[in-house]
């Protein structure tokens, strides 16, 4: 874990809607709501369901692995701290339960990322009160 | 109810995109565009009954339209702010027609303008949480380009889904600019541009390269809408919108359907069938153009040619303007420059230009039937407009 004051990147601001999101990847696990009538996760977190406008969503575990579905390699950084990270690997990954994500791809080199590569989770505790969801390459 | 052939554009007014607009605002910026378009028009502010302004990023208080109004000395009976991202331009187009067709007024002056200033624009951004856009919380710790990075998104998975590749992403930036050389206001005017040339420029977000992506610049674009009833042409050609189309959804680039479907799809099918005519109608293409994927995925979503054909079809045809398709003879916004939400404004410019026959030496031989794309967002927001000449 990286000393707070080192980190310079932007950290997510929680809000009482995300919290349970961002609390569950400090404790290593992902969590996202799940609307039982639409049988579906929903990935960013909502007070209710956009499909059928329920607000029973539950707060489910998924299993962290998945693919990626989209990627970009970024060699010029527009958000500070990340200057010295370039050029890393800004992805889409899709979870296997569904929801997709925005995420960096990481022990990967660039030039070994493709569209479909097995991936799971990686939990980065960048702060003592801040973990970011992460993936790895896994399998061939 | 239609609004086909209702409506006319009976003004445009266009400021030539500069990297120094020389300490003028955007509203000072947007105020020389409206008056211009009236000049165009031949109308007086008292003849001018709305007015619609879209935000621009310099200078985004409430209650722009007063604002706006107030400068042209304008007292309009219908004044609002379309909020369509890149769309706005092509959204104030219909929405005018709306408002006259509705009786609110006669003519609407729709206005879009900007101050750009492309190292501080980037600058500006870092590691803001733009408000309004709650899913930036689970963006910006990854580390995003902006824009960039979600239509290189889109451009990457594009090329997963159908193999399209960086030659033929590339070859829409070289037409553009081949385009861009016939027209002086145009930001990369003299300028030649090769498919070596693009492909060796940086790789800013690959797929994406350097000449692929927008030049933000400042500017400023008025367009009129009248009730055709009441126009008086004196003989000359005009303009009438025949017909549009509008969609919009998804505010992530994660949280989609599809990254290669956008909601154009809808959109053009709107306008394509309440105006009663075919993609195969059309004698100009202005699509809205931020980025060379963006154009390549609104032709195949507006049925120019087939899901995932896009490659090759920019390849198999000519897209200047003496072309068998031509797109965007102004240069588009990759190379005319774009000034904010009045880079896509260029796009409605230019057909009208090319459907009255004002288009100089980048003048079609034929043009009667324009469609122009709004695109704001990552393919968020959607506008498909048919704009018809019709001969008085």
């Amino acid at each position: 874990m990286k000393d707070v004051r080192g980190y310079e990147k932007p950290l997510p601001h929680p809000t009482s809607l995300s919290k349970p999101f961002w609390d569950a990847l400090r404790q290593h696990k992902v969590l996202m709501q799940y609307c039982p009538q639409c049988l579906k996760f929903i990935f960013y977190p909502r007070r209710f369901c956009p499909g059928c406008l329920k607000e029973d969503l539950h707060w489910r575990q998924l299993s962290g692995k998945g693919r990626v579905y989209s990627y970009t390699v970024i060699r010029r950084p527009s958000v500070r701290g990340f200057e010295s990270e370039a050029p890393y690997i800004f992805a889409v990954a899709e979870l296997d339960e569904g929801p997709r994500v925005i995420t960096n791809v990481i022990d990967c080199l660039p030039q070994n990322i493709r569209v479909g590569q097995l991936v799971e989770a990686v939990f980065e505790d960048v702060t003592p009160d801040t973990t970011l969801l992460k993936f790895r390459p896994i399998g061939p | 109810m239609t609004i086909r052939g209702k409506v006319a554009v009976v003004g445009i007014g266009e400021l030539k995109p500069t990297r120094s607009p020389g300490g003028r605002t955007a509203i000072e910026l947007m105020a020389e565009a409206g008056r211009l378009a009236m000049l165009d028009a031949g109308l007086t502010p008292k003849e001018i009954g709305g007015v619609l302004v879209a935000p621009s990023v310099s200078w985004s208080p409430l209650e722009m339209p007063l604002v706006v109004a107030d400068c042209l000395g304008i007292s309009p009976s219908y004044a609002d702010v379309t909020d369509l991202g890149g769309a706005s331009a092509a959204g104030q187009v219909w929405r005018a027609g709306a408002a006259i067709a509705a009786g609110a007024c006669d003519t609407v002056l729709c206005i879009t303008g900007d101050v750009l200033d492309p190292k501080a624009f980037y600058e500006g951004q870092k590691g803001k949480n733009p408000p309004g856009l709650p899913v930036r919380e689970f963006e910006t710790p990854y580390g995003p380009m902006l824009m960039n990075s979600g239509y290189a998104l889109v451009a990457r998975r594009h090329m997963f889904e159908y193999g399209t590749t960086p030659e033929q992403l590339a070859k829409i930036a070289v037409d553009e600019r081949f385009n861009a050389n016939s027209n002086p206001d145009a930001l990369f005017y003299g300028k030649p541009l090769s498919i070596s040339d693009v492909l060796s420029s940086e790789l800013v977000a690959d797929p994406l390269h350097l000449f692929e992506i927008v030049m933000p610049c400042s500017g400023a674009a008025a367009i009129i809408v009248a009730d055709a009833r009441k126009v008086t042409q004196q003989g000359k050609p005009w303009v009438t919108l025949r017909g549009f189309g509008e969609s919009v959804r998804s505010s992530t680039v994660f949280d989609r359907p599809s990254l290669t479907h956008s909601p154009l799809v809808a959109a053009a099918e709107h306008a394509f069938t309440t105006a009663g005519v075919r993609p195969s109608d059309v004698d100009l293409a202005c699509i809205y153009d931020c980025y060379t994927i963006a154009v390549l995925i609104a032709l195949e979503d507006a049925g120019f040619c087939a899901k995932g054909r896009g490659g090759a079809f920019v390849t198999d045809h000519d897209l200047t303007y003496r072309g068998d398709f031509p797109v965007n003879t102004h240069g588009g916004q990759l190379s005319f420059g774009q000034p904010g939400l009045a880079g896509g404004a260029s796009h409605i410019t230019e057909a009208v230009r090319q459907l009255r026959g004002q288009a100089g030496q980048r003048q079609l031989r034929t043009c009667d039937l324009a469609f122009v794309s709004g695109n704001g967002g990552v393919m968020s927001e959607e506008v498909a407009l048919l704009l018809e000449r019709v001969d008085a």
